[in-house]
């Protein structure tokens, strides 16, 4: 106990310690209904995390050319001990990461905690998104197997429908005008260095910006928070969140045992695309929409190029609802942006069933609904008992 | 009383649990991670005899040596005499540096940390601790008025 004590004052004269100790122990998180939605972050920085580490550790063995990329793909799930498992957490994970990203994404835009004054949280937090889907967009190339390459020449082609700036695009994503070798080195340099570095920064100053600012209460749930005595969060709201995490570990481990992540075919540029050639799921309702586009062009555009920029400025404007959103510092409500928000979940879940011809991803919406409402049930806090 | 003694073995009884099972999952976390990082066995395929050209090489007639590749390993050829030849693992005892011969001090050399072989690949001067590995060279008959092939294979 005295070296600790030794070692805390030696740490107290060169950083705030204390105050950090002080900080975290009268930190506190809001009870009400919804409280069970505080957990959606940090189960998206779990995945994260994951992330992280079996992708370093799949760097030990990848080989990113056109030569090499499939061949070491296959001798890391072959011949290494573990290898495919680590390689199928890695998938598995990436997807669990993006779709508990759009998981809170859509609770926090729907208990509207965007507004004053956690606006930068907000647009770090949308930018997370396009990183996240930007990591999952150059991932699913590097195993250098038909569906990667046929999803990757489709991709970086929609970028080349836009007008003006287009053909550069184009170029500067594939480093050149095709898919090849030199896009694999291109979108592995995306994936393991440009976009951890911007995504490091930014995740920094979300949750940053979360600590300083503490748990946003949803306007119609602040007289309940009120009432009722705020949780600790050390312990109780971070041991929580550890078993949500140990949890979400299992989960993971099993699905990536049960149903590890196939590797299909080496890419082969002249071998004609087969059926199914589609992006990762979180790209589904765009491509499809696309794919409802005729060809043809109006004024110099192609039509194509309609559903991009539609999606482009939707994208832009959801970074900057916080700033649009201006009844909702007023009144504590706005209900036209709870119904843009109702019909955006609905079209996009709708596009992403209709494209893959399956109810499965409206089951799986409903059943996080479902999963969050009993585990808000679950994990309420039971007022304690007088003692006698 | 009673009640307390109770207390203190569940207590214990729950840590133990605890204890436990954090130790099952860190140790199912770090096995296979730390089996991960400990590169597999790649069996390579194994060379006994590589043919390393003719005695006129231009190269072995100018430099006096060649590196030749007998499977993955470099051999180093040394052209001693008109029809005496000599084969000698490439790679220097002392650091895993590739050796080279040179012709005008008649030795074999590393240029790392001056380890100097003489002809017969035995340790002369330098930090290295054993002598290079001998091959055999073999010099084959190719034809009336063709140059000898050389063969090297495993002594």
């Amino acid at each position: 106990m005295d070296y600790i004590d030794k070692a805390r004052s030696w740490l107290d004269a060169r950083l705030p310690v204390s105050e950090a100790r002080e900080f975290a122990a009268k930190k506190t998180v809001p009870v009400h209904r919804y409280t069970v939605l505080y957990y959606l972050g940090g189960m998206t920085l779990f995945f994260f995390i994951v992330q992280v580490v079996t992708g370093i550790l799949l760097m030990l063995y990848y080989r990113p050319s056109a030569e090499e990329a499939f061949e070491s793909v296959e001798f890391l799930m072959t011949t290494v001990p573990f290898g495919w498992l680590i390689r199928s957490v890695h998938s598995w994970s990436a997807n669990l990461m993006v779709f508990f990203a759009f998981v809170h994404l859509a609770t926090v835009y729907f208990t509207k905690a965007y507004r004053k004054p956690r606006e930068v949280t907000w647009i770090t937090g949308c930018l997370l998104l396009f990183l996240a889907m930007g990591f999952g967009f150059s991932g699913y190339l590097l195993p250098w197997n038909q569906l990667a390459f046929f999803a990757t020449k489709v991709g970086t082609d929609i970028a080349g429908a836009v007008p003006l700036v287009g053909e550069w695009t184009l170029r500067f994503l594939r480093g050149g005008e095709r898919v090849t070798g030199g896009t694999l080195s291109r979108f592995y340099g995306w994936h393991v260095a440009i976009l951890p570095a911007v995504t490091v920064v930014l995740l920094g100053a979300h949750l940053l910006l979360v600590q300083i600012q503490g748990m946003s209460v949803p306007p119609k749930q602040e007289e309940e928070a009120s009432r009722r005595r705020p949780m600790k969060f050390f312990p109780n709201f971070a041991l929580r969140d550890l078993f949500g995490w140990v949890l979400a570990l299992g989960v993971l481990a099993a699905i990536a045992a049960l149903f590890p992540w196939e590797l299909g075919e080496k890419a082969d540029p002249f071998a004609p695309a087969f059926k199914d050639i589609r992006p990762e799921w979180y790209f589904m309702f765009m491509f499809e929409t696309l794919k409802l586009v005729p060809g043809g062009e109006i004024l110099g555009i192609e039509y194509e190029a309609i559903p991009i920029l539609f999606f482009s400025l939707a994208g832009l404007l959801l970074m900057l609802v916080p700033f649009l959103d201006l009844k909702v510092n007023r009144t504590g409500d706005s209900p036209l942006f709870t119904w843009i928000g109702v019909l955006a979940l609905v079209y996009i879940v709708g596009m992403t069933a209709w494209g893959y011809r399956s109810l499965v991803p409206v089951y799986i919406v409903l059943l996080t609904g479902v999963v969050m409402a009993v585990l808000g049930y679950g994990t309420r806090r039971v007022p304690r008992r007088e003692s006698k | 009383m009673e009640n307390e003694i109770q207390d203190t073995s569940r207590r214990r009884f729950l840590n133990w649990f605890l204890g436990t099972s954090s130790g099952a999952l860190l140790a199912s976390i770090f096995y296979p991670v730390l089996r991960f990082i400990s590169p597999p066995e790649v069996p390579e395929a194994s060379t006994n005899q590589v043919e390393a050209g003719a005695t006129n090489d231009p190269e072995l007639l100018e430099n006096g040596y060649k590196i030749i590749r007998f499977g993955v390993e470099p051999v180093i050829l040394v052209r001693v005499a008109d029809s005496d030849f000599r084969a000698f693992a490439g790679t220097c005892t002392h650091l895993d540096c590739i050796v080279e011969f040179q012709k005008d001090k008649k030795r074999l050399w590393c240029n790392c940390h001056n380890g100097e072989y003489n002809l017969h690949g035995q340790q002369v001067a330098g930090p290295p601790p054993k002598p290079l590995e001998p091959f055999q060279v073999d010099l084959v008959y190719k034809g009336a008025g063709e140059p000898q092939s050389i063969v090297v294979s495993r002594a």
